[in-house]
């Protein structure tokens, strides 16, 4: 194997977590996603200049093959995707602090799409807005902005009150 | 100097994702030494930054699946043989994936096993075959459906797919896991199968919508409609099994 190719093996596992995040838990479209992007990669590896950021590259085709994706889904007949749910596990004492983080999956997962790649780039990934501005295409200000109104929707939704925490034991 | 300088949301947003330049956020530091409220917002999103990766995380350690490997693609024999070997091995531990404690498993670990995984088997095992290709042939229609009925003990129809190109060869009874299922195939002119997987499950009569899904060059699309779980699996293009499944969808209900 080439070394440019276990590269970017190595950045499997981060793409398999923001592919996750970004399609709302569903673990077979997101791996699907990943092997798309993984598969554009490949075929494209003779475009990526030596020196530049791999793990940008690799993000920015995420991007694209999410993008074209997305098209394709609001061309045609339309398609919801299922939210998973977050396994609580009890008996820890952490009960609480599960059902919030459970919260925060939904309240990401129900966020407008760019909005949520850019929170996840910059809150999961550690990318520099800069990054984000170029992986994305927009201009940097506009991702500092729509970060920000990702991130006051989240504290809205998060403050509500949730009637319907019951415990679940398993 | 610090009252001279103006701080906007967006310097303490930057603050908080570690992205100011170091004299930038000495001014924030400053400023929030003596605003106790913005102090609070920037607490807030390094909170929800954490949140963000005590969720997340998880997927890092997972293990990668095999379908992701970046090497150069080995000859179709040994695909074929590990996906089977893969799929055989898949049954015996019934699924025993290492889950993550906080990763919305759940419904995908549900339809996987109980749905996804059994129906790619048996369109794997059924669909090249020649001469045996169904149980009851498609001149039998009306005691094929009649019969996979009374044994699925649910309301089993074969739907007509002639306008997309595709005739019933006919179908079969199934074992899977805990329950029946039943296998419809169905041919194109040019010899390309797909077959419709129909099982009642564990799904507490939900409603889904369309999930997509691949095996080893095995498209499979399947959804939840009340009792019955449905998949549609063929070596066909995403987009085609999507319209196969509107298809299928929109006849059975």
């Amino acid at each position: 194997m080439l070394p440019l190719e276990q590269r970017i093996v190595e950045y499997i596992p981060n793409l398999r977590r923001y592919a996750r995040a970004l399609l709302r838990g569903n673990i077979l479209a997101s791996d699907d996603l990943v092997q798309d992007c993984l598969e554009r990669a490949l075929s494209r590896i003779h475009r990526w200049r030596e020196g530049s950021d791999l793990r940008a590259w690799l993000f920015t085709i995420m991007h694209n093959v999410y993008a074209n994706q997305m098209r394709r889904l609001t061309n045609g007949p339309q398609f919801v995707e299922l939210t998973g749910d977050i396994e609580l596990t009890d008996n820890t004492g952490a009960a609480e602090q599960q059902l919030k983080l459970r919260d925060l999956h939904h309240a990401i997962a129900d966020l407008q799409n760019d909005q949520r790649e850019i929170l996840l780039l910059v809150s999961l990934e550690g990318l520099r807005y800069q990054q984000v501005s170029k992986i994305l295409g927009i201009p940097e200000g506009t991702v500092m902005s729509k970060l920000s109104r990702a991130r006051q929707q989240l504290r809205k939704v998060m403050a509500e009150p949730k009637p319907d925490h019951i415990r679940r034991v398993k | 100097m610090t009252y001279h300088i103006s701080i906007t949301h967006s310097d303490l947003q930057a603050y908080a994702d570690g992205q100011l330049t170091p004299d930038r956020k000495r001014e924030v530091e400053a400023h929030l030494k003596e605003h106790a409220k913005d102090a609070a917002i920037v607490e807030e999103y390094r909170q929800l930054n954490k949140d963000m990766h005590a969720i997340y995380d998880p997927v890092l350690t997972e293990q990668i699946p095999s379908q992701l490997s970046v090497q150069p693609r080995t000859k179709l024999r040994w695909r074929v043989a590990a996906s089977v070997a893969w799929l055989m091995l898949g049954i015996a531990i019934g699924w025993q994936l290492q889950p993550t404690r906080l990763l919305l498993t759940e419904n995908d670990n549900v339809f996987k096993k109980h749905l996804i995984q059994p129906a790619a088997f048996a369109h794997s095992i059924y669909s090249p075959e020649i001469r045996h290709p169904v149980e009851v042939m498609a001149n039998e229609q009306k005691h094929l459906v009649a019969w996979l009925s009374k044994r699925l003990k649910s309301k089993i129809q074969a739907p007509d797919l002639t306008k997309r190109g595709y005739e019933l060869v006919g179908g079969r009874l199934l074992p899977s896991i805990d329950r029946m299922a039943a296998q419809l195939m169905y041919q194109r002119e040019d010899g390309n199968r797909i077959t419709l997987y129909i099982r009642n499950g564990v799904w507490d009569n939900q409603v889904t919508a369309f999930q997509y899904s691949r095996y080893d060059g095995i498209g499979v699309l399947y959804w939840i409609d009340g009792p019955l779980g449905y998949a549609v699996l063929g070596s066909v293009d995403k987009e085609e099994l999507f319209k196969l499944s509107e298809h299928i969808y929109q006849q059975l209900n």
